[in-house]
C-alpha cells in the first residue's frame, strides 16, 4: 500500500512496539503529528520544552530494557534537544530521536527554523541520518533502532525534511538489518576469559568494580552470582548502582570522588581488579598516575574496545557483552574445582572491615536543622528501598547515591557522564510512565529543579504522581562546597536570592506542595506523600546549608587522598 | 600500570568507509573532538563506488594511535581500518608547483624538474607548472632544491598509501 512518509514514520514506531513518544510539535513535523492524531497505538507525551522530551525518553529507556523515543521539530526544536541527546550519549542510553527538517529544497538556504541538525548532533550521537528519499524512511528507522540498542548503546537521530514526510511510497518494514560496517563483538574471547578466571582464582586481594555497563547489559544477576560465588568484595560506580545489591555484605558501595572509604581503599590496594562495564573515568579513579602507583593486575570486560586501555593499561582485555562474558566466566568457575585462596581472602576481608569501621557516611541529625543525608535515609526507609529514584546534579545527587541503597538495577536514574542539571523531573516523568504503579521519587536541588520546572505542567496533564524531594539549601551546593574548600570561601554566584515559594508554585501547577523544616517532620511528610497515589507531591525540605558531601577526593588527586569529614580539613 | 606515553611517531592509517555524505566530517570531527592530530587526509571513491578509501597521516604515541584506530572502527560507517605503517607499505603524494621561469631560471628549473623526474605540464612565457609524485620526503626535497623566490604556489594532495605484497585492504 502506498502511504505518506509521515504515516511510514508512525507505522515504523508501531512496528517497533513504541508505546510512548515524547515530543513537541512544530512546522517541520506537522505531517507526522497529523498521522499521530489518526492512530492510538503510539501515545504521545506533550512536554513543555524539547530538552524534557529527550530526558523523559532517556529515563524511560534507563528504567526499562526498551529504546526511548522522542520527536522534535527543526531548528530550535532540535537545538533544545541537544543537551538531552548529549546526556544520553555520555551514559550510553539507547534512544531514537526523530527531528523534522525544513523541506529538501530549502536546506542550505538559511530557511526559517533551519539548522544543520545532523552536523550539530554529530559529536553527541552514536549515529545520525538525514533522510533524502521517502523510500529510505523505513530502512533508516529500522537501522536507528538497531544501532541504538546493540553494541554499546546510544542515541541515534533521524532527521527528516518536511517534504519527504508528505511524499508517498510503498511501505515495507524490514525484518532484519545487516550493515557490513557495523558488527559489534558480543561473545568474549574464550582464551581471555580463561586467563581472567585464572587471575581471579590466584588473587590474594581481589576487587570487583562494576559500572553502568552491568545495568545496561542486564547482567546484574550474573554479576551478583559471580561475586557471591567467588566471595569477593564489589564496588559500584555512580552509573552502576543497583548492579550489585547495596545491602549485601560483599558490597562496598559506591567508589570514586564521593565514594566510600572502604571502596576507594579496596580499589587502590587490591592485587587483582575485575572491571565490568566501567571506564576508569576521572570521577572514579582520580589521577591515573596515582592509581598506577600501586601494582595490580586488571581484567576489563567491556563491549566497547575503545573503553579498554584508554586511561589505565589493562592486562586482560575482554571485548564483549558483559552478560555473555560473565555467563561464560560463571560456567567456567562451575566446572573447576579450584577456589580462591580462602586464607588470603579472609585477611583481605579483615582489612576491608577495618576500613569499614571508619563509617565514612556517618552523620548526626540533631534537633535543629534537617540534614540532607537524613532525608535520603528516611526516603530509603519509607519506600522500603524499592522506589525508582531520579536525580538532578549536585550535592543532592551524591547524597541520593550514597544514602539510598539500591538493591536492584534500573532503579537509580541520573545523569552521570554529562552531569546535566534539569534532568531529574523530566526523567521522573519517563520512569513513571514506564512504571505506572510504582513509587517514583525525584531527588533534586533548588538550582536543578528550576532548570526544567515547567514540566510540572506536563506532570499534571498526564497525572504523574511523582514525589519531588527537594533538598533546599539556598545554594548551588556543590559549587558552594568547592568554593568553601578550594576557593577561600568566596561564594561567587553560588547563592540564589529570590527563590520561589516552591509549595505554592507546585500548587499553582495543580499539585500538592509542602514545606518541611523540622527533623521530626521528615519521616511523616514522606509517608504522607507516598500515600498519595494519584497526586504529585512536592516536598520542599529546608536543609542545613552548610552541609558538605563527604568523603571527597579532590579532582585530579589520588583515590586514597580522601577528605572524610569537616574535621579532616 | 599507567598509560605509557611513548614517543610520538608518524603513522599512516588507511580505511574503507561507506561513500555517504557526512562520512568525511565524522572522521575529521573525531580527530578534532579528541585532540588527535591530522597531518594530511585524502579521500576518494574506490573501484566499488559504494566505498571510499581514506589515507590519514597522523602523529601520536602507540597508545594514542591505538585509541585512534579503535575510535575510527567505532564509527558506524567505517568498514575497515589498518595502520599501514605497522609494516612495509608504499606512500605517494602528488604535488603541483607553479614557478617563475624567466631568463636563466627557465633552464635551471627545467633541469631540476628532470632530476626529480617531474613533468612540466603548463608553460607560459614567464612560468611553468611542474607535476611531481613521490613520497613526502622527495617532494620536500624538491621544494627545498628550488630557489624559494621562484615558487609562485604549491599544491599537495596529501599521501595515498597501500601495503606491499599480499597485504590487501578490501571488504
Amino acid at each position: 500500500m502506498v502511504i505518506t512518509g509521515a504515516e511510514i514514520v508512525i507505522r515504523c514506531l508501531q512496528e517497533e512496539k513504541v508505546d510512548y513518544l515524547f515530543g513537541y510539535p512544530g512546522g517541520a513535523v506537522l505531517y507526522i503529528y497529523d498521522e499521530l492524531f489518526k492512530q492510538d497505538k503510539v501515545r504521545h507525551v506533550l512536554v513543555r520544552h524539547e530538552q524534557a522530551a529527550i530526558h523523559a525518553a532517556d529515563a524511560y529507556a534507563r528504567s526499562t530494557e526498551k529504546v526511548g523515543v522522542a520527536l522534535v521539530t527543526s531548528g530550535p526544536g532540535a537545538t533544545n534537544a541537544v543537551t538531552g541527546i548529549a546526556t544520553a550519549f555520555c551514559d550510553s542510553i539507547p534512544m531514537v530521536v526523530i527531528s523534522g527538517q525544513v523541506p529538501s529544497a530549502a536546506i542550505g538556504q538559511d530557511a526559517f527554523q533551519e539548522v544543520d541538525t545532523v552536523g550539530i548532533t554529530r559529536p553527541c550521537v552514536k549515529h545520525n541520518f538525514l533522510v533524502r528519499d521517502v523510500r529510505d524512511i523505513a530502512e533508516t528507522i529500522k537501522k536507528a533502532f538497531y544501532l541504538a540498542k546493540t553494541g554499546r548503546p546510544g542515541p541515534v537521530l533521524v532527521d527528516i525534511p518536511k517534504d519527504i514526510t508528505a511524499q508517498k511510497c510503498e511501505f515495507v518494514y524490514p525484518q532484519t538489518v545487516s550493515m557490513r560496517s557495523y558488527n559489534p563483538t558480543v561473545k568474549g574471547h574464550h582464551g581471555q576469559i580463561k586467563k581472567a578466571l585464572q587471575l581471579l582464582l590466584e588473587a590474594k586481594r581481589p576487587m570487583v568494580y562494576a559500572g553502568g555497563g552491568v545495568v545496561l547489559g542486564d547482567a546484574a544477576d550474573k554479576l551478583t552470582a559471580l561475586v557471591r560465588k567467588l566471595g569477593f568484595p564489589c564496588t559500584n560506580t555512580l552509573m552502576g548502582l543497583g548492579g550489585y545489591p547495596a545491602t549485601d555484605r560483599q558490597s562496598l558501595g559506591m567508589l570514586g570522588m564521593h565514594g566510600n572509604y572502604e571502596a576507594n581503599m579496596g580499589m587502590h590496594y587490591c592485587d587483582v581488579l575485575l572491571a565490568v562495564g566501567a571506564r576508569f573515568d576521572d570521577r572514579v579513579i582520580g589521577s591515573p598516575a596515582h592509581f598506577a602507583s600501586e601494582p595490580r593486575k586488571i581484567i576489563h570486560i567491556d563491549i566497547d574496545p575503545s573503553s579498554i586501555s584508554k586511561r589505565v593499561k589493562v592486562d586482560v582485555p575482554i571485548v564483549g557483552d558483559v552478560g555473555e562474558v560473565l555467563g561464560e566466566l560463571l560456567a567456567l568457575l562451575d566446572s573447576t574445582a579450584e577456589k580462591p585462596d580462602q586464607e588470603s581472602l579472609g585477611g583481605w576481608w579483615k582489612q576491608i572491615d577495618e576500613w569499614r569501621r571508619r563509617d565514612c557516611l556517618k552523620f548526626t541529625q540533631g534537633e535543629g536543622l534537617i540534614k540532607p543525608q537524613y532525608v535520603i535515609q528516611k526516603l530509603w526507609e519509607v519506600t522500603g528501598g524499592d522506589a525508582f529514584v531520579t536525580s538532578d546534579v549536585g550535592q543532592h545527587q551524591m547524597w541520593a547515591a550514597q544514602y539510598y541503597k539500591f538493591d536492584k538495577p534500573r532503579r537509580w536514574v541520573n545523569s552521570g557522564g554529562l552531569g546535566t542539571m534539569g534532568f531529574g523531573l523530566p526523567a521522573a516523568m519517563g520512569v513513571q510512565l514506564a512504571h505506572p504503579g510504582s513509587p517514583v521519587a525525584c531527588v533534586t536541588g533548588e538550582g536543578s529543579i528550576q532548570m526544567n520546572i515547567q514540566e510540572l505542567s506536563t506532570c499534571k496533564q498526564f497525572r504523574l504522581p511523582i514525589k519531588v524531594i527537594l533538598l533546599n539549601n539556598g545554594y548551588l551546593g556543590m559549587v558552594r562546597q568547592w568554593q568553601e574548600l578550594f576557593h577561600g570561601n568566596r561564594y561567587s554566584e553560588s547563592y540564589m536570592d529570590a527563590l520561589p515559594d516552591f509549595p505554592k508554585l507546585a500548587a499553582a501547577y495543580g499539585h500538592v506542595g509542602l514545606r518541611v523544616d523540622k527533623p521530626g517532620d521528615v519521616e511523616g511528610a514522606l509517608r504522607e506523600a507516598f500515600k498519595q497515589k494519584n497526586d504529585l507531591v512536592f516536598l520542599d525540605f529546608q536543609v542545613d546549608a552548610t552541609e558538605n558531601v563527604y568523603p571527597m577526593v579532590q579532582g585530579g588527586k589520588g583515590l586514597t587522598d580522601m577528605i572524610l569529614s569537616a574535621e579532616d580539613l | 600500570m599507567v598509560i605509557q606515553n611513548t614517543t610520538p611517531m608518524r603513522h599512516v592509517i588507511s580505511l574503507l568507509i561507506e561513500n555517504e555524505s557526512g562520512a568525511l566530517s565524522r572522521v575529521s570531527g573525531l580527530f578534532s573532538a579528541r585532540g588527535y592530530n591530522i597531518e594530511s587526509l585524502t579521500v576518494a571513491p574506490t573501484e566499488d563506488a559504494s566505498l571510499s578509501r581514506m589515507t590519514i597521516v597522523t602523529t601520536g604515541s602507540d597508545d594514542v594511535v591505538e585509541q585512534i584506530t579503535k575510535h575510527l572502527n567505532k564509527l558506524v560507517e567505517v568498514v575497515k581500518v589498518v595502520d599501514l605503517s605497522e609494516s612495509a607499505h608504499i606512500e605517494r603524494e602528488l604535488m603541483l608547483v607553479k614557478v617563475r621561469a624567466t631568463g636563466k631560471d627557465r633552464e635551471e628549473v627545467k633541469r631540476m624538474a628532470d632530476i626529480f623526474r617531474g613533468r612540466i605540464i603548463d608553460v607560459t612565457d614567464t612560468s611553468y607548472v611542474i607535476e611531481l609524485t613521490g613520497n613526502q620526503a622527495k617532494l620536500d626535497s624538491f621544494v627545498g632544491a628550488i630557489d624559494a623566490g621562484l615558487i609562485l604556489e604549491t599544491v599537495r594532495s596529501g599521501i595515498c598509501g597501500v601495503g606491499r605484497g599480499d597485504r590487501v585492504l578490501k571488504v
